[in-house]
């Protein structure tokens, strides 16, 4: 049993960072250390489990064997809970320069356990670039227990003078036969689901885990895999478009609005409504300005969750287009939308490959314009009318 | 309205219904007009809702020592509290003889139950709701040179809506002017002397002289529109919805009745007529190729161009273009 045993294909990877362990261990008894540095970039596409990499990595850090994952310690880490690891995950669309200056000062304490203090920073690629400055200065001149450890989908994403002092941890996209394996040993899922969920997901672990225990994730993909059989005309392209916005707007709001309540009615209990006594209309006057900023908060969250669900749409998208395209060009490829067999056929005979590509090309178009904040309404019927016409 | 009032018909309670400031205020000065005719000396109490206490309502309208003649104004009525309206709905049923209460209530269903207790008490209704219509801003401003004795032609009239816009004040200011600057009847060539342009302008009319394919309206339409200050964005959406529209009709999906076709382009099930008279002329690929071009400029006017007006203008030069494509 061990922290890197999260990791899904990623064998080189894990060799490594024990590696950095076993140095770090030398480092604490007062040897040179050679093999661990302060700053690590973990990169790798999307599923790839860049989060939970360095989230063992720091659990390994804080262990006094090595990451055994059954000491207080890794639980603690992984559990979110360590004292000396502070974790930073971005819930807006970016990452200011005021948390992040926050964040730099309270990473400069020494650690109370006497190992290291961890900075694990998930989709470091949020900050903004008043952010990034901010951090570099921390990373170029870090205090002597401090580590940081930064994700990205890819090295480009970070400021080039932060790239440069971190050590890379390139992960690579998970074997399907390694995420069925997976699903099946870790989760107790079986089988055929496994199969099916892990060709569906093309290598992205959690998505894969999603589609095989998520009964609506499941229905979704399928809901959106009929789109491209069902554009027969620029009515159904209008219809589609406002489909999967209302698709993503249902969900967000499910996932949001409880929570949303929760938050407000925690708010305004700590400013004190509803309670008696002598001063409390005064406190209470004052909440207004606090909850229209976690209003604003609230807001840029549910932004966020909705572009992360016109994201997964888009990408499932384009899985079916390039599966169609592996058909068009003969290659012998697994297809993740095999599932779609008929469909994918029909769409291959009667278009081009130059005419997928140009699809494929619509989509991610679309994705860029729906973060470049256009309506995505908008956008998406600019795609589909695309997708129909070719 | 109460232009020829003499004093004896002053009625004793009046109420005043309606938002649009400008009427009420005139219907108030009537008012006190028509009591001052007969009696120069009297009190005017000019009051609002936050002015006044319970208190203060019985004393102005309790019968004066020495006679006098009062008039007492409130403002707002519907925003009373509850004490203060037990004041005026008590009053009501028992009258003073020297004073005058005039109510003013924004109407709506705020503090309706005091506007009720003063209308079953016989109070004299005057309606000052804002004019929605066009032709009734026409009539408005018929009646403005009625009252100044003078006439206005139909189409001087429309020309002067145009060039003012909507808010009543605006058009009442408009009107004395003209009255004063000009003689005899007056005509759309009198106003053009004097006013220039349209004030307002409205995103769905560029948006449906685009795709009418009418590109000198269209983009007259535009610059009007960014001119008086409209958003940018609200435009593009204008535009996204007639194209949206266009799509639906142009090439409809199979089997769907009129009523869920009308729910696909979001507009009401009369609209499909005048849709369908849009689309003549428009293929489904220019369709296509109008949807591309209006995703392309919102995002242009939502920061990733430099300049949203010079978007727009390409915009609806492209989606006119794009409407001869085959």
């Amino acid at each position: 049993m061990s922290v890197f045993d999260t990791l899904v294909g990623q064998d080189t990877v894990v060799q490594r960072l024990r590696a950095a362990v076993r140095a770090a261990d030398n480092l604490l008894s007062g040897g040179d250390g050679t093999g661990m540095t302060h700053a690590w970039l973990f990169t790798g596409p999307p599923g790839a489990g860049r989060a939970q990499a360095a989230r063992a990595f720091a659990a390994a850090l804080q262990c006094t064997h090595g990451g055994c994952g059954e000491c207080a310690s890794c639980h603690q880490v992984l559990a979110g809970t360590h004292p000396d690891v502070l974790y930073v995950r971005p819930s807006g669309l970016s990452f200011g320069v005021e948390q992040t200056r926050e964040l730099v000062v309270r990473a400069a304490s020494s650690p109370t356990g006497g190992r290291f203090r961890v900075v694990l920073f998930e989709d470091a690629d949020r900050a903004t670039e008043a952010a990034s400055n901010a951090l570099l200065k921390a990373i170029e001149e870090p205090a002597p227990r401090t580590v940081w450890l930064l994700c990205t989908p890819t090295a480009h994403d970070l400021l080039v003078t932060i790239r440069s002092r971190c050590r890379l941890v390139n992960l690579r996209t998970p074997s399907t036969e390694a995420i069925i394996d997976a699903l099946v040993t870790r989760d107790g899922i079986d089988r055929d689901r496994a199969v099916a969920a892990a060709r569906a997901a093309a290598g992205h672990l959690e998505r894969a885990r999603q589609l095989a225990t998520d009964e609506t994730a499941r229905a979704r993909r399928e809901e959106v895999l009929t789109i491209p059989a069902r554009l027969d005309s620029l009515g159904a392209c209008v219809h589609a478009a406002a489909r999967l916005y209302e698709i993503a707007e249902a969900d967000a709001k499910e996932s949001t609005a409880a929570l949303d309540e929760q938050e407000k009615a925690d708010l305004k209990a700590a400013f004190g409504e509803g309670a008696t006594g002598k001063g409390v209309a005064k406190a209470v006057r004052g909440a207004a300005g606090a909850l229209k900023e976690l209003e604003e908060r609230q807001k840029r969250r549910a932004t966020r969750i909705k572009r992360d669900a016109y994201d997964t749409f888009l990408m499932d998208l384009v899985a079916f287009y390039r599966d169609v395209l592996a058909i068009q060009l003969g290659a012998s490829v697994e297809l993740s939308t095999a599932d779609r067999d008929a469909d994918l056929r029909r769409v291959a005979r009667s278009s081009t490959p130059e005419a997928t590509l140009r699809r494929i090309d619509a989509i991610m178009e679309c994705r860029r314009r729906i973060n470049a904040n256009v309506h995505p309404q908008i956008a998406m019927e600019a795609m589909t009318a695309a997708l129909y016409l070719g | 309205m109460l232009t020829s009032m003499d004093s004896t018909s002053v009625p004793p309670l009046t109420v005043i219904v309606g938002d649009e400031e400008l009427l009420v205020d005139r219907a108030v000065a009537e008012v006190v007009a028509a009591v001052r005719a007969t009696d120069p000396e009297v009190d005017v109490h000019d009051l609002m809702p936050s002015q006044v206490s319970a208190g203060k309502l019985v004393e102005v309208t309790s019968p004066s020592l020495f006679g006098d003649r009062r008039v007492v104004v409130l403002r707002s009525a519907q925003d009373l509290t509850k004490e203060p309206a037990g004041v005026i709905t008590d009053y009501v049923k028992d009258p003073v003889d020297d004073v005058v209460l005039v109510l003013v209530h924004a109407g709506g269903a705020k503090g309706k139950a005091l506007l009720q207790a003063a209308l079953q008490a016989g109070a004299h209704r005057i309606d000052c709701a804002k004019p929605t219509k066009a032709s009734e801003r026409i009539a408005f401003i018929k009646g403005e040179f009625d009252r100044a004795g003078r006439k206005i032609t139909a189409d001087a009239a429309q020309a002067l809506l145009d060039a003012v816009g909507t808010d009543l004040r605006e058009i009442a200011a408009a009107c004395t002017q003209l009255i004063a600057d000009t003689e005899g009847r007056v005509d759309a060539e009198a106003v053009a002397r004097y006013h220039r342009g349209k004030a307002e302008a409205s995103g769905f009319t560029v948006a449906d002289r685009a795709v009418e394919g009418r590109l000198a309206e269209a983009l007259e339409q535009l610059r009007w529109s960014l001119a008086v200050g409209m958003a940018p964005v609200l435009i593009t959406s204008a535009l996204a919805s007639a194209v949206r529209g266009l799509a639906v009709v142009v090439q409809s999906s199979r089997g769907l009745s009129e009523s869920e076709l009308a729910k696909q382009a979001k507009v009401p099930p009369w609209k499909l007529r005048t849709l369908r008279q849009q689309a003549r002329g428009w293929t489904p690929r220019g369709v296509a190729q109008a949807m591309r071009v209006v995703a392309e400029t919102d995002a242009l006017v939502k920061g990733a161009g430099r300049d949203p007006a010079y978007a727009l203008e390409r915009a609806v030069i492209e989606i006119v273009a794009a409407r001869g494509r085959r």
